[in-house]
């Protein structure tokens, strides 16, 4: 049950998907259309991003590969078994639990798995230290920054070393400076703890500098416009943000998306 | 600094000020005792009568006391169990309020003849006023948890009893606090309106039948006295438990840390 994540195994992402839907849709019970048709493969090791205008459906996707939400039609294929700690949620806010310390936050899947001793609360520990927030482990979320709750929001989605991460514009509400050392960070995190991580974004920006691959999406009812490769050098960092590929990439992202919102 | 004094100093200048001109309306309108006694000759019966009334403060006082456990205890069982159960919480929640908005005065007498044990009718009468915040605000709290954290829970598989104890719970604990502050007065008005009704309990007379009684004899100064001891248990009450709520809430619940070290 327990896998590790020593091998990064891009090579094998045709070969076996961890992530696969097929034509799905999903109408709420307002009658919205949220989804039509969605189709999408993603491989192990793949650092995807769901670009889209606001909502566009994203989010929902999201919430149906995490199984919070079944879809109206099609089919959501997972790999992995959802309730074991193989996959992870980053949600938009923090979502700690105020009266728990930062430690009790990130040792929470843990110990809804009954699992208690001093294994996971060294995962724990390591999983703060890995965020950059050794120290704070016994501080209660309201002592902390915006930025330092989604680290340990980040820390207790990566404890249980999921091969599935999924992230629902984590960053959204954070202040510019906070949010581009957050995305270093996260890169880090992926090169050091290589799960797949599906991204939910609006910017343009944050979706080329982070991801191998960017599915595009369309106003409502969403859908997948374009899968774009972003085949920029590994690892990024705060140069890849000034060379002239990066520009070049966002500007073609840029277009992309504004084809797909029907803007000429 | 300079804001506690003023929070301090100022009602007690009012409250000074306010006995100041009672004492000397009192004393130079010549209106008698029996009618409007002085704060002085309150004073004067307190001192007299302290130990007698202070007797009598600790039978309401136990009274009041054991209808807010039993109503920490069963209301908040009450709330658990209609966060359980959309259904009993819909069928059930509506007799709740019937109990509660009716009047305890008209109920009373009901209770104390089929409940015979004079301690217990009380209790019940008391338990009557005071349940409902509790059941009401706990209620609330156990079904306000984060909706995100819930989708959390479900994604990590937990099971119904965790996410009661450790999402439901520890969401509803300052809920329950509120609902217990309020409660806290309203035991003690539930005590003494029993006792109204109920007259004295047999051997052991409460301060309420004692303010009745010093009515009945035109023993305004007792009467008034008592009354201060009535007022002064109930600020106490609420002083106990906002302590409490405060120690139980202290690191982390946003009523206390905002205006708290930092």
């Amino acid at each position: 049950m327990i896998s590790s994540f020593s091998e990064p195994a891009v090579e094998v992402a045709e070969a076996a998907p961890i992530l696969e839907l097929i034509n799905v849709s999903k109408r709420f019970g307002s009658g919205l259309e949220a989804l039509a048709a969605v189709d999408l493969r993603v491989g192990r090791g793949e650092f995807l991003s769901l670009l889209g205008p606001s909502g566009c459906g994203k989010s929902t996707l999201l919430r149906i590969v995490a199984g919070l939400t079944p879809p109206s039609a099609g089919d959501c294929r997972l790999a992995i078994d959802r309730a074991s700690g193989r996959l992870g949620f980053v949600f938009q806010d923090p979502t700690l639990m105020p009266w728990s310390t930062v430690i009790a936050n990130v040792l929470l899947p843990f110990r809804i798995a009954r699992r208690r001793g001093a294994e996971p609360r060294d995962k724990a520990a390591a999983a703060i230290r890995a965020v950059g927030l050794a120290g704070f482990e016994d501080s209660y979320p309201h002592q902390l920054s915006g930025g330092m709750r989604m680290r340990v929001s980040i820390a207790r989605a990566l404890v249980t070393e999921p091969d599935l991460l999924l992230l629902d514009e984590p960053f959204a509400a954070l202040d510019e400076i906070t949010r581009l050392q957050l995305n270093d960070d996260l890169l880090r995190l992926w090169e050091r703890y290589r799960p797949t991580i599906v991204f939910v974004t609006h910017s343009v920006f944050e979706s080329v500098y982070l991801s191998t691959r960017i599915a595009v999406m369309t106003a409502r009812p969403g859908r997948i416009a374009a899968d774009l490769t972003i085949d920029l050098a590994q690892p990024r960092s705060r140069a890849t943000r000034l060379s002239p590929d990066y520009a070049a990439m966002c500007e073609r992202v840029s277009a992309t998306l504004a084809q797909a919102m029907g803007t000429p | 600094m300079n804001r506690v004094w003023l929070r301090v100093i100022a009602p007690l200048a009012v409250g000074a000020l306010f006995l100041a001109l009672w004492q000397a309306a009192a004393r130079l309108s010549g209106v008698p005792v029996y009618i409007l006694p002085a704060p002085s000759d309150i004073a004067g019966s307190l001192w007299v009568d302290g130990p007698s009334l202070l007797g009598s403060l600790l039978v309401t006082l136990r009274i009041t006391l054991a209808a807010l456990a039993a109503a920490a205890i069963i209301g908040g069982l009450i709330a658990l169990v209609f966060s359980l159960s959309r259904v009993i919480e819909i069928s059930f929640f509506p007799y709740a309020v019937i109990l509660q908005v009716t009047p305890i005065v008209a109920i009373a007498p009901l209770i104390i003849i089929w409940v015979h044990t004079p301690f217990l009718a009380l209790l019940t009468c008391a338990w009557i006023v005071a349940f409902f915040p509790i059941v009401s605000n706990t209620t609330v709290g156990l079904n306000s948890a984060d909706r995100n954290l819930l989708a959390l829970f479900k994604l990590y598989g937990a099971s119904r009893g965790q996410v009661l104890w450790f999402l439901r719970v520890p969401t509803a604990l300052p809920y329950f606090l509120a609902g217990l502050r309020i409660s806290g007065g309203l035991a003690l008005i539930g005590a003494v309106v029993a006792e109204f009704v109920a007259g004295t309990g047999g051997a052991e007379t409460g301060l309420a039948y004692r303010i009745l009684e010093a009515g009945y004899r035109l023993a305004i100064p007792r009467l008034f006295a008592a009354l201060f001891l009535l007022s002064v248990t109930g600020i106490a009450i609420y002083l106990v438990l906002d302590f409490i709520s405060r120690r139980v809430l202290r690191r982390w619940h946003e009523s206390v840390t905002a205006e708290g070290e930092e």
